[in-house]
């Protein structure tokens, strides 16, 4: 390599080493090194896991963060089965502009803002929202109802929000089912469960683990769906890292859970590639 | 997979009702002719565009400075991040698809890992990293450094931080397509280095680049979860949003929604465009 | 020392690490001369090529256009211009504007350019089509496009990099009349890779025969084909019946060669001794019903045809012949008693010692 191209090579790897260092890395050694520090007296600090300590000494923190694991588990379960029939019919059964169709159909409310998507669920759910009003007005309920600020309404807001990311890798894996395996699955004498079972479902394995991974980062990660749908009872991890960091000003303490939550989503991740033994780029690359 | 039963097809019918539902329902009420954004109907308006105070106590979004101007902020955000995140994507996509340098792989993994932090966290660790940056600095350099103070340029880096990985890998994607005896012929025919980039790789990039700039375009403008840990008091339009529906809101936040609706369609259906001339 | 050549290739030699690409080869080629290069793929031609073109500097070496060396002087400001194997039309160009670009990046203004490129498509037979786009063009089309791309530059010497390789069989066949005949019109020189040695032989003044980074001989296509230097060229240039043997007796030139089967064969060589390979085409194994008819030659034997091998003037048929552990190949002849031949017919063949060339293994 001569001294220009070494020169060129650089300036081209600027960008990139700012951005990953300046943006990525260097902030992530603050906030590690941060979670560590514990405050001694005003503007003193020193090292200590007083900042985990308390996570696990405080109920209300580790709670929370159990809560939003097993919850977000649960949303990404539900999200793969309501999604699997679509991704299967987008995939599998309709066909040309039908195809096209359902699928931008899919893409079109995401392009949305997750807060004008969630407005809407809040018109539809209040004690003063349309549904209310619709069930009072067919004589369904005799006064309003509150359907918001409950873990019901925090699932469905959050179901809802992981469904594209969960159709697209499913479809895009079903798509690649050579028709004639099907076929050749209820020739042997399989019923229309076995094939899906035994031949369809292990196929779309890569959309599934893709979706899975997508759609429990994005839940674990939320902030605005727990917080709007559920009210006071939506107690989410993140809300737990927004207080710590911009009302209480606790930041050590804030960025200690930040590190459980980097924690607990980076574990799954790992565990559900480990688990399918698929690299993170093809796993991205099919979102 | 012969004939699909009736069950399954009810079933997608439910499910396509279920998708669009809230995005009615908040079209629908954004010209509903009453100061809550809820039934039962009163007629229809467009006073929550368009009106001033008169009619209702409190204006539409086309009249009320405060939504104006957090619509400007957002504008003020995205614009930005689109241009760069093209202009640094497109440096990032040449040195994955066409440099040699020992690490590389390491660097295209590191390059992925943004997309899979959480959004709150980004934000928390550059809001903490800036701010030792910025209190370093103004100790050492006896000024202020508002720009790396929470505020709208530090919204710029954190949502670059992520946006930047997306950027990289649709221009890479198109990038690798780009067949290399193209360059080598403009440059036989005579073309400088400069001029085969103008005239021939940069146009062949285009629906990429485009395509990078609108999708940014689209995350920059919707972006929460980063954006609520690094806003300072100029809030953009997702941040003055969940201000507005935690305290209850007028229908104009109806309208704001339609807007943006409509802007993002227009975007997407612009995006949708430049891929389907890129194939 | 001044050269009247348009390419002098001196000694040139192209390392990849310890791997010689292309091993000390010097040619020269007259202005106005069609000349190719034919190799196996791998063989280092396609290197060779984009040294000449400047994307590759040689290891050791010069490469002279017109005299003048090229060493240090980048492609674009080589009087060479290249068409390329995939062809490389930019396809975000209108066809007037792919013919245009040189010219341009040259400084010629824009009307003058469109008006050359104009006039350069008539000549290619390509008049009307400035405005079209490059992926409307048929393979030929975009063919003719790519090389007037080149022409319009009136370049010193314009190379070819398997230009015809995505083309389909009986388009390649039209286009090596039409390369031939484009290069008359417009007499300019040639340079030509292909690892195809019929468009080599249909189309060039002279043929280098490269193998493993080496030139093994440089000659008009008649002499490569009749008397090939090395066996590598006697078994690349066109079809042959190739036997191995060992030398049993040899005198000026004339050589006898006994395979292992025991049969002795007649040919033409400088082997002396030791093992030895025999190649004759197949058009020049004579084929009888009788022996008589075949007594002149030197080389005789009897077998029965074991496939006929239809495919009109290039018909052949397979001969299992004992003594040789494959059977021999034969032109079919297209008249007489033989035209008609059928699989498991009796026959006599034979060929004189001049039809083949014997070589030290």
């Amino acid at each position: 390599m001569t001294t220009a191209q070494r020169l060129t090579l650089f300036l081209m790897m600027a960008p990139a080493i700012l951005w990953l260092g300046v943006l990525i890395v260097l902030p992530h050694v603050e906030i590690l090194i941060l979670s560590f520090s514990e405050r001694v007296a005003p503007r003193v600090y020193q090292f200590g896991f007083g900042n985990y300590l308390e996570f696990f000494t405080e109920p209300l923190y580790w709670r929370t963060f159990a809560r939003t694991a097993i919850m977000s588990i649960l949303v990404t379960a539900i999200t793969l089965v309501l999604a699997f029939p679509i991704a299967l019919y987008i995939a599998r059964v309709a066909q040309g502009r039908v195809k096209a169709m359902l699928l931008l159909l899919c893409l079109l409310p995401f392009w949305v803002s997750e807060l004008v998507r969630t407005l809407g669920w809040m018109m539809l759910l209040r004690e003063t929202g349309i549904i209310s009003y619709m069930l009072r007005m067919t004589g369904l309920a005799d006064q309003p109802v509150e359907l918001l600020y409950n873990d019901g309404a925090v699932i469905l807001g959050l179901v809802y929000g992981g469904l594209l990311f969960m159709i697209v890798p499913l479809a895009n894996a079903l798509e690649s089912l050579d028709p004639s395996v099907v076929e050749a699955g209820y020739d042997l004498g399989g019923s229309r469960w076995t094939v899906l079972r035994r031949i369809v479902v292990p196929h779309a394995m890569p959309g599934i683990v893709a979706g899975s991974i997508i759609v429990f980062m994005l839940t674990v990660g939320n902030f605005a769906t727990p917080v709007l749908l559920g009210g006071k009872n939506g107690l989410w991890f993140t809300e737990q890292i927004y207080a710590q960091f911009i009302t209480r000003f606790n930041w050590p303490q804030g960025a200690a859970f930040g590190m459980l939550l980097l924690l607990l989503s980076s574990a799954i991740v790992w565990a559900g590639l480990r688990l399918t033994r698929q690299g993170l780029g093809t796993t991205l690359r099919q979102a | 997979m012969n004939r699909p039963p009736l069950l399954w097809k009810f079933y997608i019918a439910a499910f396509y009702i279920f998708l669009f539902a809230p995005l009615v329902a908040v079209a629908v009420f954004a010209f509903n002719a009453s100061p809550f954004p809820s039934p039962p109907w009163r007629g229809f308006t467009l006073e929550w565009f368009t009106g001033t105070a008169a009619v209702f106590g409190k204006p539409g979004v086309l009249q009320d400075p405060i939504w104006l101007t957090t619509i400007g902020n957002s504008l003020k955000v995205a614009l930005p991040v689109a241009l760069l995140a093209v202009v640094i994507g497109t440096v990032n996509a040449w040195l994955l698809e066409r440099a040699q340098f020992p690490g590389k792989t390491f660097l295209a993994m590191m390059m992925l890992w943004p997309l899979v932090i959480p959004g709150v966290v980004l934000g928390i660790s550059i809001l903490a990293f800036f701010s030792r940056v910025a209190n370093t600095l103004e100790d050492w350099l006896q000024m202020d450094l508002d720009p790396l103070r929470p505020g709208l340029s530090l919204v710029v880096l954190g949502q670059l931080s992520f946006i930047l990985s997306i950027s990289t890998l649709i221009i890479a994607a198109r990038l690798r397509k780009f067949d290399r005896s193209l360059e080598e012929a403009a440059f036989d025919l005579g073309a400088s280095r400069a001029r085969v980039l103008r005239t021939i790789t940069l146009p062949f990039l285009r629906p990429a680049l485009v395509g990078a700039g609108l999708v940014a375009l689209l995350m920059s403008f919707e972006n929460f979860n980063t954006t609520l840990m690094l806003v300072g008091s100029d809030a953009p339009l997702p941040i003055t949003m969940y201000g507005q529906m935690r305290e209850g809101a007028t229908p104009a936040i109806n309208a704001v929604s339609l807007l943006v609706m409509l802007a993002v369609g227009g975007i997407a259906s612009l995006f949708a465009l430049t891929s389907k001339s890129q194939s | 020392m001044a050269s009247s050549n348009d390419l002098d290739i001196v000694r040139v030699t192209k390392q990849f690490g310890a791997h010689f690409a292309v091993n000390d080869v010097t040619f020269s080629v007259a202005p106005g001369e069609f000349f190719s290069i034919l190799g196996p793929s791998g063989c280092g031609k396609t290197t060779l090529m984009r040294m000449i073109a400047g994307f590759e500097n040689p290891t050791s070496g010069d490469i002279r256009i017109r005299d003048k060396s090229m060493i240090g002087v980048p492609a674009n400001r080589r009087p060479v211009n290249m068409v390329f194997q995939s062809l490389a039309l930019f396809p975000m160009m209108s066809v007037g504007e792919n013919v245009a670009y040189g010219m341009t990046c040259r400084g010629v203004g824009r009307a003058e350019a469109d008006e050359r490129a104009t006039r350069m498509l008539e000549r290619v037979g390509l008049k009307g089509f400035g405005d079209r786009q490059v992926t409307a063009l048929s393979g030929g089309q975009r063919q003719r496009v790519a090389i007037a791309r080149c022409l319009v530059l009136e370049p010193t010497l314009v190379l070819l990099d398997e230009p015809l390789g995505a083309l389909d069989l009986k388009l390649r066949e039209h286009m090596k009349i039409e390369l031939k005949q484009l290069q008359g019109t417009f007499n300019t020189t040639f340079a030509y890779i292909t690892h195809d040695q019929s468009e080599a032989l249909v189309m060039s003044d002279r043929i280098a025969v490269m193998n493993q980074g080496r030139f093994e001989q440089v000659g008009n296509p008649r002499e490569l084909y009749h008397n090939p230097g090395t066996p590598f060229v006697a078994s690349f240039v066109g079809e042959t019946n190739r036997w191995q043997g060992a030398v049993s007796a040899g005198s000026n030139g004339a050589v006898t060669v006994r395979l292992p089967s025991g049969v002795s064969l007649h040919g033409q060589g400088q082997a002396v001794a030791g093992d030895a390979l025999c190649f004759a085409r197949p058009e020049a194994i004579a084929l009888a019903s009788d022996a008589a008819g075949l007594s002149a030659l030197s080389n005789r034997f009897e077998g029965r045809v074991s496939a006929v091998l239809f495919d009109g003037a290039n018909s052949s048929l397979l001969i299992d012949t004992p003594g040789f552990g494959q059977p021999v190949r034969a032109v079919l002849p297209q008249a007489g008693a033989l035209a008609g031949i059928n699989v498991g017919a009796p026959i006599h063949l034979g060929w004189s010692s001049d039809a083949m060339k014997v070589f030290a293994a």
